[in-house]
Protein backbone atom coordinates (compact mmCIF):
# COMPACT_ATOMS: atom_id res chain seq x y z
CA UNK A 1 0.00 0.00 0.00
CA UNK A 2 2.09 3.04 -1.22
CA UNK A 3 0.50 5.96 0.10
CA UNK A 4 2.43 9.46 0.77
CA UNK A 5 0.98 12.16 2.35
CA UNK A 6 3.27 16.04 2.00
CA UNK A 7 1.73 19.36 3.64
CA UNK A 8 2.81 22.29 3.78
CA UNK A 9 3.56 22.40 -0.29
CA UNK A 10 1.67 24.11 -3.45
CA UNK A 11 2.11 23.91 -7.23
CA UNK A 12 2.74 27.79 -8.30
CA UNK A 13 2.43 27.20 -11.50
CA UNK A 14 2.75 24.74 -15.23
CA UNK A 15 4.18 25.51 -18.54
CA UNK A 16 4.85 23.61 -21.37
CA UNK A 17 7.15 23.75 -24.32
CA UNK A 18 6.74 21.93 -27.68
CA UNK A 19 8.27 21.94 -31.21
CA UNK A 20 6.92 24.50 -33.65
CA UNK A 21 6.61 21.65 -36.51
CA UNK A 22 3.09 19.52 -36.28
CA UNK A 23 3.25 16.17 -38.38
CA UNK A 24 -0.75 15.32 -39.40
CA UNK A 25 -1.78 11.55 -38.58
CA UNK A 26 -4.06 11.86 -41.70
CA UNK A 27 -1.62 12.80 -43.95
CA UNK A 28 1.58 10.91 -42.96
CA UNK A 29 4.54 11.14 -45.09
CA UNK A 30 7.45 9.14 -45.37
CA UNK A 31 8.90 9.88 -41.78
CA UNK A 32 5.81 8.54 -40.56
CA UNK A 33 5.87 4.90 -39.04
CA UNK A 34 2.09 3.42 -40.38
CA UNK A 35 0.90 -0.15 -39.25
CA UNK A 36 -0.10 -1.35 -42.77
CA UNK A 37 -2.86 -3.42 -41.12
CA UNK A 38 -5.30 0.02 -40.70
CA UNK A 39 -6.46 3.23 -42.48
CA UNK A 40 -4.72 6.36 -41.05
CA UNK A 41 -8.52 7.56 -40.72
CA UNK A 42 -8.96 4.66 -38.29
CA UNK A 43 -6.20 5.05 -36.15
CA UNK A 44 -7.02 8.48 -35.79
CA UNK A 45 -10.61 7.52 -34.91
CA UNK A 46 -9.38 4.91 -32.49
CA UNK A 47 -6.67 6.84 -30.90
CA UNK A 48 -8.23 10.44 -31.12
CA UNK A 49 -4.66 11.37 -31.91
CA UNK A 50 -5.12 13.99 -35.26
CA UNK A 51 -1.57 15.74 -35.16
CA UNK A 52 1.23 15.61 -32.92
CA UNK A 53 4.12 17.70 -32.56
CA UNK A 54 7.56 16.57 -33.65
CA UNK A 55 11.25 17.38 -34.28
CA UNK A 56 13.92 15.53 -35.04
CA UNK A 57 16.21 18.51 -33.17
CA UNK A 58 15.22 19.55 -29.75
CA UNK A 59 15.66 17.09 -26.92
CA UNK A 60 13.12 17.14 -23.71
CA UNK A 61 15.48 19.34 -21.99
CA UNK A 62 15.38 22.04 -24.51
CA UNK A 63 11.79 21.97 -24.69
CA UNK A 64 12.14 22.00 -20.90
CA UNK A 65 14.45 24.70 -20.75
CA UNK A 66 12.04 26.90 -22.93
CA UNK A 67 9.10 25.71 -20.46
CA UNK A 68 11.13 26.39 -17.27
CA UNK A 69 12.66 29.83 -18.47
CA UNK A 70 8.93 31.05 -19.54
CA UNK A 71 7.46 30.06 -15.84
CA UNK A 72 10.20 31.45 -14.07
CA UNK A 73 9.39 35.11 -15.82
CA UNK A 74 5.79 34.53 -15.27
CA UNK A 75 6.07 33.67 -12.01
CA UNK A 76 8.87 36.34 -11.46
CA UNK A 77 10.99 33.97 -9.52
CA UNK A 78 14.20 34.87 -8.43
CA UNK A 79 16.49 31.94 -9.71
CA UNK A 80 18.71 31.86 -7.25
CA UNK A 81 15.79 30.83 -4.89
CA UNK A 82 15.60 27.81 -6.56
CA UNK A 83 17.40 24.87 -5.07
CA UNK A 84 15.81 21.74 -6.38
CA UNK A 85 15.26 20.34 -9.94
CA UNK A 86 13.72 17.16 -10.79
CA UNK A 87 14.25 16.20 -14.74
CA UNK A 88 11.74 12.83 -15.20
CA UNK A 89 12.56 11.48 -18.80
CA UNK A 90 13.50 8.01 -20.75
CA UNK A 91 15.10 10.60 -22.99
CA UNK A 92 17.58 12.56 -21.31
CA UNK A 93 20.58 14.24 -23.34
CA UNK A 94 23.65 11.75 -22.73
CA UNK A 95 23.81 8.39 -20.69
CA UNK A 96 25.94 10.36 -18.62
CA UNK A 97 25.71 12.73 -16.77
CA UNK A 98 22.25 13.12 -15.61
CA UNK A 99 20.39 15.76 -17.51
CA UNK A 100 19.25 17.58 -14.35
CA UNK A 101 22.92 19.03 -14.04
CA UNK A 102 22.75 20.27 -17.53
CA UNK A 103 19.67 22.27 -16.87
CA UNK A 104 21.21 23.53 -13.39
CA UNK A 105 23.88 25.77 -15.11
CA UNK A 106 21.69 26.04 -18.20
CA UNK A 107 18.82 27.70 -16.08
CA UNK A 108 21.31 29.63 -14.20
CA UNK A 109 20.51 27.89 -11.07
CA UNK A 110 22.53 28.37 -8.07
CA UNK A 111 25.47 25.36 -7.67
CA UNK A 112 23.74 24.91 -4.06
CA UNK A 113 20.70 23.02 -5.97
CA UNK A 114 19.66 19.36 -5.96
CA UNK A 115 19.13 17.93 -9.08
CA UNK A 116 18.61 14.50 -10.14
CA UNK A 117 17.12 12.65 -13.03
CA UNK A 118 13.99 10.04 -12.64
CA UNK A 119 13.91 7.61 -15.78
CA UNK A 120 9.66 7.08 -15.98
CA UNK A 121 7.65 7.68 -18.70
CA UNK A 122 3.83 8.03 -18.70
CA UNK A 123 3.50 7.82 -14.73
CA UNK A 124 6.51 10.15 -14.29
CA UNK A 125 5.43 13.35 -13.33
CA UNK A 126 3.11 11.95 -10.58
CA UNK A 127 6.25 10.25 -9.33
CA UNK A 128 8.76 12.83 -9.77
CA UNK A 129 5.76 15.46 -8.11
CA UNK A 130 6.15 13.22 -5.18
CA UNK A 131 9.77 12.98 -5.11
CA UNK A 132 9.86 16.98 -5.29
CA UNK A 133 7.10 17.69 -2.77
CA UNK A 134 8.93 14.99 -0.07
CA UNK A 135 12.19 17.36 -0.75
CA UNK A 136 10.21 20.46 0.05
CA UNK A 137 7.59 19.40 3.11
CA UNK A 138 10.10 20.45 5.77
CA UNK A 139 10.58 23.74 4.90
CA UNK A 140 14.14 23.53 3.79
CA UNK A 141 13.94 24.01 0.56
CA UNK A 142 11.55 26.45 -0.18
CA UNK A 143 11.20 26.60 -4.34
CA UNK A 144 11.65 23.70 -6.94
CA UNK A 145 11.19 22.59 -10.40
CA UNK A 146 9.50 19.42 -12.03
CA UNK A 147 10.55 18.90 -15.50
CA UNK A 148 9.11 16.23 -17.35
CA UNK A 149 8.92 15.03 -21.12
CA UNK A 150 9.76 13.19 -23.57
CA UNK A 151 11.01 14.34 -26.93
CA UNK A 152 13.77 13.38 -29.64
CA UNK A 153 14.54 9.38 -28.85
CA UNK A 154 18.07 8.12 -28.33
CA UNK A 155 18.06 6.47 -31.45
CA UNK A 156 17.28 8.15 -34.75
CA UNK A 157 15.77 5.13 -37.05
CA UNK A 158 16.85 6.68 -40.46
CA UNK A 159 13.89 4.87 -42.31
CA UNK A 160 10.81 5.09 -39.55
CA UNK A 161 11.43 8.89 -37.40
CA UNK A 162 8.17 9.20 -36.00
CA UNK A 163 5.23 7.41 -34.15
CA UNK A 164 2.12 8.34 -35.09
CA UNK A 165 0.58 7.97 -31.17
CA UNK A 166 3.58 9.66 -29.42
CA UNK A 167 4.18 13.66 -29.51
CA UNK A 168 7.21 15.56 -28.13
CA UNK A 169 6.77 17.86 -25.16
CA UNK A 170 8.77 18.96 -22.32
CA UNK A 171 7.20 20.74 -18.93
CA UNK A 172 7.73 22.32 -16.18
CA UNK A 173 6.04 22.35 -12.73
CA UNK A 174 7.34 25.21 -10.19
CA UNK A 175 6.39 24.02 -6.44
CA UNK A 176 6.69 26.24 -3.37
CA UNK A 177 6.83 25.58 0.56
CA UNK A 178 3.90 26.82 1.56
CA UNK A 179 3.46 26.75 5.76
CA UNK A 180 -0.20 25.79 6.80
CA UNK A 181 -1.27 24.40 2.73
CA UNK A 182 -2.84 20.86 2.71
CA UNK A 183 -0.04 19.73 0.65
CA UNK A 184 -0.52 16.40 -1.44
CA UNK A 185 -2.05 12.76 -1.23
CA UNK A 186 -0.16 9.79 -3.20
CA UNK A 187 -1.49 6.50 -4.44
CA UNK A 188 1.58 4.48 -6.06
CA UNK A 189 1.84 0.93 -7.59
CA UNK A 190 4.33 -1.21 -9.64
CA UNK A 191 4.15 -4.34 -11.31
CA UNK A 192 7.42 -5.26 -13.22
CA UNK A 193 6.07 -8.51 -14.73
CA UNK A 194 5.01 -6.44 -17.18
CA UNK A 195 8.40 -5.05 -17.88
CA UNK A 196 8.39 -6.17 -21.79
CA UNK A 197 4.71 -4.53 -22.42
CA UNK A 198 6.72 -1.08 -23.71
CA UNK A 199 10.07 -1.43 -23.81
CA UNK A 200 13.72 -0.57 -25.93
CA UNK A 201 15.43 -3.73 -25.98
CA UNK A 202 19.09 -3.16 -26.94
CA UNK A 203 21.30 -0.32 -26.12
CA UNK A 204 20.76 -0.70 -21.97
CA UNK A 205 23.78 -3.15 -20.35
CA UNK A 206 21.44 -6.35 -20.19
CA UNK A 207 21.33 -6.19 -24.26
CA UNK A 208 24.76 -4.00 -25.06
CA UNK A 209 24.44 -1.76 -28.47
CA UNK A 210 25.95 -3.89 -31.38
CA UNK A 211 25.44 -4.33 -34.73
CA UNK A 212 22.67 -6.66 -34.66
CA UNK A 213 20.39 -3.72 -32.79
CA UNK A 214 20.47 -2.25 -36.38
CA UNK A 215 18.64 -5.53 -37.88
CA UNK A 216 15.01 -5.29 -38.81
CA UNK A 217 12.52 -7.78 -38.24
CA UNK A 218 8.61 -7.88 -39.11
CA UNK A 219 7.10 -7.77 -35.67
CA UNK A 220 3.02 -6.58 -35.35
CA UNK A 221 2.81 -5.59 -38.91
CA UNK A 222 5.69 -3.00 -38.50
CA UNK A 223 9.36 -3.44 -38.96
CA UNK A 224 11.58 -2.97 -35.95
CA UNK A 225 14.51 -2.88 -34.76
CA UNK A 226 15.86 -3.21 -31.00
CA UNK A 227 16.94 0.25 -30.81
CA UNK A 228 13.25 1.48 -31.41
CA UNK A 229 11.02 1.08 -28.57
CA UNK A 230 8.08 -1.40 -28.83
CA UNK A 231 4.85 -1.92 -27.12
CA UNK A 232 2.41 -4.92 -26.59
CA UNK A 233 -1.00 -2.66 -27.51
CA UNK A 234 -3.69 -4.97 -26.03
CA UNK A 235 -1.71 -5.61 -22.77
CA UNK A 236 -1.61 -2.05 -22.27
CA UNK A 237 -4.51 -1.37 -22.70
CA UNK A 238 -5.76 -3.67 -20.19
CA UNK A 239 -3.27 -2.75 -17.61
CA UNK A 240 -4.75 0.94 -18.23
CA UNK A 241 -8.23 0.08 -18.25
CA UNK A 242 -8.08 -1.72 -14.97
CA UNK A 243 -5.36 -0.09 -13.43
CA UNK A 244 -6.09 3.68 -13.46
CA UNK A 245 -9.51 3.46 -12.46
CA UNK A 246 -8.68 1.40 -9.31
CA UNK A 247 -5.96 3.49 -8.30
CA UNK A 248 -8.06 6.36 -8.22
CA UNK A 249 -10.49 4.42 -6.26
CA UNK A 250 -7.90 3.24 -3.93
CA UNK A 251 -6.71 7.11 -3.11
CA UNK A 252 -10.07 8.52 -2.20
CA UNK A 253 -10.80 5.37 -0.23
CA UNK A 254 -7.50 5.25 2.10
CA UNK A 255 -7.68 9.18 2.32
CA UNK A 256 -11.60 9.24 2.65
CA UNK A 257 -13.06 11.40 0.56
CA UNK A 258 -15.38 11.41 -2.16
CA UNK A 259 -13.50 11.10 -5.71
CA UNK A 260 -16.16 12.91 -7.66
CA UNK A 261 -15.87 16.45 -5.60
CA UNK A 262 -12.74 16.59 -7.70
CA UNK A 263 -12.66 19.82 -10.17
CA UNK A 264 -10.85 18.48 -12.80
CA UNK A 265 -9.38 14.72 -13.89
CA UNK A 266 -6.28 14.75 -15.27
CA UNK A 267 -5.21 11.41 -16.54
CA UNK A 268 -1.91 10.38 -18.68
CA UNK A 269 -3.10 10.65 -22.23
CA UNK A 270 -2.61 7.30 -23.18
CA UNK A 271 -5.22 7.02 -26.16
CA UNK A 272 -8.36 8.02 -26.50
CA UNK A 273 -10.29 4.91 -26.68
CA UNK A 274 -8.03 3.77 -22.99
CA UNK A 275 -9.08 7.48 -21.47
CA UNK A 276 -12.50 6.92 -22.86
CA UNK A 277 -13.08 3.75 -20.76
CA UNK A 278 -10.94 4.72 -17.83
CA UNK A 279 -13.40 7.87 -17.48
CA UNK A 280 -16.90 5.84 -18.36
CA UNK A 281 -15.62 3.31 -15.62
CA UNK A 282 -14.97 5.67 -12.90
CA UNK A 283 -18.58 7.41 -14.20
CA UNK A 284 -16.80 10.95 -14.69
CA UNK A 285 -18.26 13.88 -16.60
CA UNK A 286 -16.72 14.42 -19.78
CA UNK A 287 -16.22 18.61 -18.91
CA UNK A 288 -14.08 17.63 -15.87
CA UNK A 289 -11.95 14.93 -17.78
CA UNK A 290 -10.12 17.40 -19.97
CA UNK A 291 -7.57 15.79 -22.98
CA UNK A 292 -5.17 17.06 -25.15
CA UNK A 293 -4.20 13.64 -27.54
CA UNK A 294 -6.26 15.15 -30.49
CA UNK A 295 -3.39 18.08 -31.64
CA UNK A 296 -0.57 16.31 -28.85
CA UNK A 297 -1.16 12.53 -28.63
CA UNK A 298 0.30 10.76 -26.24
CA UNK A 299 3.36 12.58 -24.75
CA UNK A 300 4.20 10.58 -22.12
CA UNK A 301 5.30 12.10 -19.08
CA UNK A 302 4.29 15.70 -20.11
CA UNK A 303 1.02 14.83 -20.73
CA UNK A 304 -0.90 15.91 -17.75
CA UNK A 305 0.90 19.16 -17.23
CA UNK A 306 0.70 19.50 -21.41
CA UNK A 307 -3.09 18.73 -20.42
CA UNK A 308 -3.55 21.45 -17.99
CA UNK A 309 -1.56 23.87 -20.01
CA UNK A 310 -2.98 23.53 -23.33
CA UNK A 311 -6.81 22.48 -22.24
CA UNK A 312 -7.10 24.57 -18.38
CA UNK A 313 -5.00 27.68 -18.96
CA UNK A 314 -7.52 31.13 -18.18
CA UNK A 315 -9.82 28.23 -16.49
CA UNK A 316 -8.98 28.02 -13.01
CA UNK A 317 -5.74 29.93 -11.58
CA UNK A 318 -7.62 32.32 -9.61
CA UNK A 319 -10.34 30.21 -7.82
CA UNK A 320 -9.50 27.06 -5.17
CA UNK A 321 -9.97 23.60 -7.80
CA UNK A 322 -9.39 20.30 -7.04
CA UNK A 323 -7.11 18.25 -9.23
CA UNK A 324 -6.69 14.32 -9.51
CA UNK A 325 -4.08 12.96 -12.00
CA UNK A 326 -3.04 10.17 -12.42
CA UNK A 327 -0.45 8.82 -14.46
CA UNK A 328 0.09 4.97 -15.76
CA UNK A 329 2.35 2.77 -18.59
CA UNK A 330 5.43 1.87 -18.94
CA UNK A 331 7.10 -0.14 -16.51
CA UNK A 332 4.48 -0.76 -15.57
CA UNK A 333 4.55 1.67 -13.14
CA UNK A 334 1.39 4.40 -11.95
CA UNK A 335 0.50 7.01 -9.60
CA UNK A 336 -2.57 9.27 -8.49
CA UNK A 337 -2.39 12.30 -7.18
CA UNK A 338 -4.91 14.95 -5.13
CA UNK A 339 -4.41 18.10 -4.84
CA UNK A 340 -5.81 21.64 -4.25
CA UNK A 341 -5.09 25.08 -6.56
CA UNK A 342 -5.17 28.46 -6.06
CA UNK A 343 -3.29 31.27 -7.43
CA UNK A 344 -1.26 29.66 -9.76
CA UNK A 345 0.65 30.77 -13.07
CA UNK A 346 -0.52 28.98 -16.05
CA UNK A 347 2.32 30.13 -18.66
CA UNK A 348 1.25 30.44 -22.60
CA UNK A 349 2.00 27.05 -24.37
CA UNK A 350 5.45 27.68 -25.88
CA UNK A 351 6.29 26.59 -29.35
CA UNK A 352 10.23 25.94 -29.59
CA UNK A 353 11.76 26.71 -32.50
CA UNK A 354 14.60 23.76 -33.88
CA UNK A 355 17.41 26.64 -33.80
CA UNK A 356 16.78 26.88 -30.59
CA UNK A 357 18.30 23.69 -29.88
CA UNK A 358 21.41 23.84 -27.17
CA UNK A 359 24.13 24.56 -28.67
CA UNK A 360 26.21 24.79 -25.50
CA UNK A 361 26.03 21.72 -23.68
CA UNK A 362 27.44 19.69 -26.50
CA UNK A 363 30.91 17.28 -27.38
CA UNK B 1 -22.89 -15.80 -20.37
CA UNK B 2 -25.16 -16.84 -23.50
CA UNK B 3 -22.96 -17.18 -26.86
CA UNK B 4 -25.38 -15.54 -28.94
CA UNK B 5 -25.36 -12.40 -26.95
CA UNK B 6 -21.37 -12.72 -26.52
CA UNK B 7 -21.59 -12.95 -30.42
CA UNK B 8 -23.48 -9.85 -30.75
CA UNK B 9 -21.62 -7.57 -28.77
CA UNK B 10 -18.47 -9.20 -30.58
CA UNK B 11 -20.12 -8.13 -34.28
CA UNK B 12 -20.56 -4.69 -32.72
CA UNK B 13 -17.33 -3.91 -32.55
CA UNK B 14 -16.96 -4.13 -36.36
CA UNK B 15 -18.08 -1.46 -39.14
CA UNK B 16 -17.84 -2.68 -42.84
CA UNK B 17 -18.36 -6.86 -41.69
CA UNK B 18 -21.71 -8.37 -42.28
CA UNK B 19 -23.39 -9.48 -39.37
CA UNK B 20 -24.01 -12.64 -40.73
CA UNK B 21 -20.08 -13.72 -40.93
CA UNK B 22 -20.26 -13.73 -37.07
CA UNK B 23 -21.01 -17.41 -35.95
CA UNK B 24 -19.29 -19.20 -32.89
CA UNK B 25 -17.17 -20.88 -35.48
CA UNK B 26 -15.66 -17.70 -37.25
CA UNK B 27 -11.74 -17.75 -37.28
CA UNK B 28 -11.75 -13.72 -36.12
CA UNK B 29 -8.13 -13.09 -36.92
CA UNK B 30 -9.07 -13.99 -40.72
CA UNK B 31 -11.95 -11.23 -41.08
CA UNK B 32 -10.53 -8.90 -43.44
CA UNK B 33 -11.83 -5.83 -41.18
CA UNK B 34 -9.47 -7.44 -38.17
CA UNK B 35 -6.70 -5.50 -36.88
CA UNK B 36 -5.26 -4.89 -33.27
CA UNK B 37 -7.51 -1.89 -33.04
CA UNK B 38 -10.13 -3.47 -33.08
CA UNK B 39 -9.07 -5.92 -30.55
CA UNK B 40 -8.52 -2.91 -28.41
CA UNK B 41 -12.67 -2.36 -28.89
CA UNK B 42 -13.15 -6.60 -28.33
CA UNK B 43 -10.80 -5.80 -24.86
CA UNK B 44 -12.96 -2.87 -24.03
CA UNK B 45 -16.25 -4.63 -24.34
CA UNK B 46 -15.67 -7.87 -22.54
CA UNK B 47 -14.21 -5.58 -19.46
CA UNK B 48 -17.16 -3.44 -19.84
CA UNK B 49 -20.02 -6.24 -20.26
CA UNK B 50 -18.30 -9.18 -18.60
CA UNK B 51 -16.00 -7.42 -16.38
CA UNK B 52 -13.17 -9.49 -17.71
CA UNK B 53 -10.16 -8.04 -18.48
CA UNK B 54 -8.40 -10.34 -21.20
CA UNK B 55 -4.58 -9.96 -22.33
CA UNK B 56 -3.13 -10.11 -25.42
CA UNK B 57 -2.39 -13.49 -25.49
CA UNK B 58 -6.32 -14.12 -25.11
CA UNK B 59 -6.81 -12.68 -27.74
CA UNK B 60 -3.85 -14.47 -29.38
CA UNK B 61 -4.47 -17.73 -28.39
CA UNK B 62 -8.71 -17.56 -29.20
CA UNK B 63 -8.85 -19.09 -32.88
CA UNK B 64 -12.43 -18.72 -33.03
CA UNK B 65 -15.23 -16.37 -31.51
CA UNK B 66 -16.24 -19.42 -29.47
CA UNK B 67 -12.98 -19.77 -28.30
CA UNK B 68 -13.10 -16.48 -26.93
CA UNK B 69 -16.47 -16.65 -25.75
CA UNK B 70 -15.30 -19.54 -23.33
CA UNK B 71 -11.91 -17.51 -22.62
CA UNK B 72 -13.88 -15.00 -20.90
CA UNK B 73 -15.95 -17.45 -19.07
CA UNK B 74 -12.92 -19.31 -17.94
CA UNK B 75 -12.14 -15.69 -15.97
CA UNK B 76 -15.35 -15.09 -14.46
Amino acid sequence: MAFLSFPNVRIAGFAAGVPQKIASNLHPTKDDVFSSEYSPEDFVNTTGVLERRVSGVLTTSDLSYAAAEKLIADLGWDKSEIEALIFVSQTPDYILPATACILQDRLGLSKDCYATDISLGCSGWVYGLSSVVSLMTSGMVKKALLLCGDAKKRFLDCDHLRDPLFGDAGTATAIEYSEGCKGFDFHFGSDGSGFDAIITPDGGSRNPFSTESLNYKREDALEQCRMVHRMKGMDVFSFGISTAPKSVKKLAEHFDFDYMQADYFIFHQANMKMNNMIAKKLKLPVEKVPSSLRNFGNTSSASIPLTIVSQLKGKFENKPTKFICCGFGVGLSWGTVVFDTNDVIVSELVEVADEEVDKKYVV
Amino acid sequence: MDINEFIEHFAEQFEDTDVAEFKPDTKFHDLDEWSSLIALSIIAMVDEEYDVTLKGVDIEGAKTIEDLFNTVKGKK
